[in-house]
């Protein structure tokens, strides 16, 4: 299901832990999404010098975290600011469609880390970053069915091509038959 | 590569003995069953040995009231479909429960386009139905209540016979959903007092691909298939001969073989449950102590999600499974775990061990040595650890 680097960055992700004193902090996500990361940034002469990054979710989260890290490592802050999530998911040689959503994650985490540096730069105390959190539900990248991979819109509940009810909680992947 | 497979509710291996009995029909029994001449009156006999073998295993009162099929969701599917369309003249209204397999929560929301109207019953923190509640549920218009035996991803089982008891007084057809206990644990459809059960051949290590409905003799139900006359005009298609053949040995055995086979599944799950304490702090045991499968541990473990912990164990060569699924945008929670009353984040931990004949104390051991390391490296991933 996963290619190889994602299995790898899963299996030995790269800058995982915590930072003390980062900084710049970036949070995304929450256990009810499903994935949680955080971005801990040390940052000299406006260049990245080191990266840290702690998740809480499925191999792609983890892989999307650690390839994360090492594409922004010793980059300028204007350069991590271009990182998209398509180089990250490009990067790991590929997502599965369903799991798009989890690099998402990843680019958004390292922004929200830069904007919390430069808020803090500006004097601003941190954890007090405004107005630019992504929604987590909407992305430039295309959303499919979990179960039977085709494509589907943002406001469909019901994918057509399985008859899948997206939204039901009363309805979730089963195995074992 | 040395694989301990924990994960039997995927796949089961085929027993030798049903390996030997199906290598010798593909070899010998070509035959179709409805074919009148020496093959195919033996092809036909060679089913209806294994129709007697799965009556005996359930305590059917005629071999004639199993239905063959090609796995346990189209016998769900049968069944449901099958008895509500037959009745549709009497009522369309259905009760089920919160915790139902997708082949019926499926079925009934297709059901629900053509008209029929559904009450679906909540659990308690085990998962288990109140009888009760079904009682409450039953309509003047209700023509069937589906519930299953037992649940896939906590292992609780239902009081069945309680809940029969309500469906005979009422005058409503009871399905249940035998998938995960035909074969496992003693089924006897007339204690059960159920109408119909579905069930299928892999769980008691028959082959994939086979399945089967119990339905009482005098029940009225409507084919999924039509075509020829097979299976008492109810199941239209030539058989599934090899597989047939295979799930009849596979059931003697289950029935032959029931206790010691139990006996060791709840060995295994005693030795598991006891010495995880050892290995790893902050999870949860899902389902109901009492009315459980012997064969199966839900274990939710905190901070870290199921998926992660599966591809690490995968690693060590130790197969488990997860029903924590990702949906685009969002990452899903199982429904039978949110039925119990489970948070979000304890839902996505949540890993399913199921144990096999083939298991052994030493696999157990060495679980939860990979389980202990698993978690500690997951745990030191996670932000929500220590925090």
């Amino acid at each position: 299901m996963y290619s190889k680097t994602v299995m790898d960055h899963f299996k030995s992700p790269r800058n995982v832990g915590v930072m003390e004193n980062p900084d710049g902090i970036g949070e995304i996500g929450n256990p009810l999404c499903g994935d949680m990361m955080t971005i801990y940034l040390r940052i000299a002469d406006e260049t990245i010098k080191d990266i840290k990054f702690q998740t809480f979710g499925c191999g792609a989260a983890i892989a999307v975290s650690s390839m994360l890290t090492e594409l922004a490592k010793g980059k300028s802050i204007e350069e991590a600011k271009k990182i998209t999530n398509k180089d990250v998911a490009k990067a790991l040689e590929g997502l599965p469609k369903n799991k798009l959503h989890c690099s998402n994650l990843g680019a958004d985490a390292l922004h929200q880390a830069i904007q919390d540096y430069e808020a803090r730069k500006e004097g601003k105390p941190k954890g007090e970053v405004e107005g630019d959190e992504p929604d987590k539900h909407s992305h430039d990248e295309k959303c499919y069915c979990p179960y039977c991979d085709s494509q589907i819109s943002e406001e469909e509940t019901v994918c057509k091509n399985c008859a899948l009810n997206v939204d039901d909680p009363q309805e979730s992947q089963q195995a074992g038959g | 590569m040395n694989i301990i497979n924990l994960d039997h509710i995927s796949a089961n291996p085929l027993l030798p003995e049903v390996q030997e009995a199906m290598i010798k029909a593909i070899q010998g029994n070509y035959g179709n069953p409805s074919s009148q001449h020496k093959m195919g009156e033996q092809a036909s006999e060679a089913i209806e040995q294994a129709r007697e073998s799965l009556a005996r295993l359930i305590n059917c009162r005629a071999p004639k009231e199993i239905v063959f099929g090609s796995c346990g969701t189209e016998s769900v599917n049968h069944a449901i479909k099958g008895i509500a369309l037959a009745h549709s003249d009497k009522g369309k209204h259905i009760v089920s429960s919160n915790i139902e397999h997708n082949a019926v929560i499926r079925s009934l929301r297709r059901l629900k386009m053509m008209g029929f109207q559904v009450t679906s019953i909540p659990v308690d923190n085990h998962g288990r139905v109140n009888p009760d509640h079904v009682a409450k549920a039953i309509r003047e218009d209700t023509i069937l209540v589906t519930i299953m035996h037992s649940n896939n991803e906590v292992g609780t089982v239902q009081p069945i016979e309680e809940i029969s008891k309500i469906t005979r007084e009422r005058n409503v057809l009871f399905h249940t959903d035998g998938v995960d206990s035909v074969g496992v644990v003693p089924i006897d459809v007339q204690e059960l007092g159920v109408d119909a059960l579905s069930f299928a051949s892999n769980p008691f290590y028959g082959p994939t691909g086979v399945g089967g409905l119990y339905v009482r003799a005098g029940v009225k139900l409507w084919p999924l298939l039509e075509g020829g006359a097979q299976e008492n005009n109810k199941r239209a298609g030539t058989e599934n001969l090899i597989g047939i053949i295979g799930m009849g040995v596979a059931a003697e055995l289950a029935k032959r073989d029931m206790d010691s086979r139990i006996s060791h599944l709840k060995n295994l799950r005693t030795k598991l449950i006891q010495e995880l304490p050892d290995h790893i702090d902050e999870y949860l045991i899902n389902g109901d102590p009492e009315h459980c499968l012997p064969n199966l541990v839900s274990l939710s473990i905190k901070y870290i999600e199921g998926e992660s912990v599966v591809l690490m164990l995968d690693d060590d060569n130790i197969e488990v499974s997860t029903r924590s699924a990702c949906a685009s945008g969002s990452l899903r929670a199982s429904h039978v775990l949110l039925s119990t009353g489970l948070g979000f984040a304890e839902a996505q931990g949540t890993l399913v061990i199921t144990f096999g004949v083939d298991n052994t104390e030493k696999d157990i051991a060495q679980f939860l040595a990979a389980l202990k390391k698993t978690v500690k490296t997951l745990r030191a991933y996670s932000p929500l650890y220590n925090k």
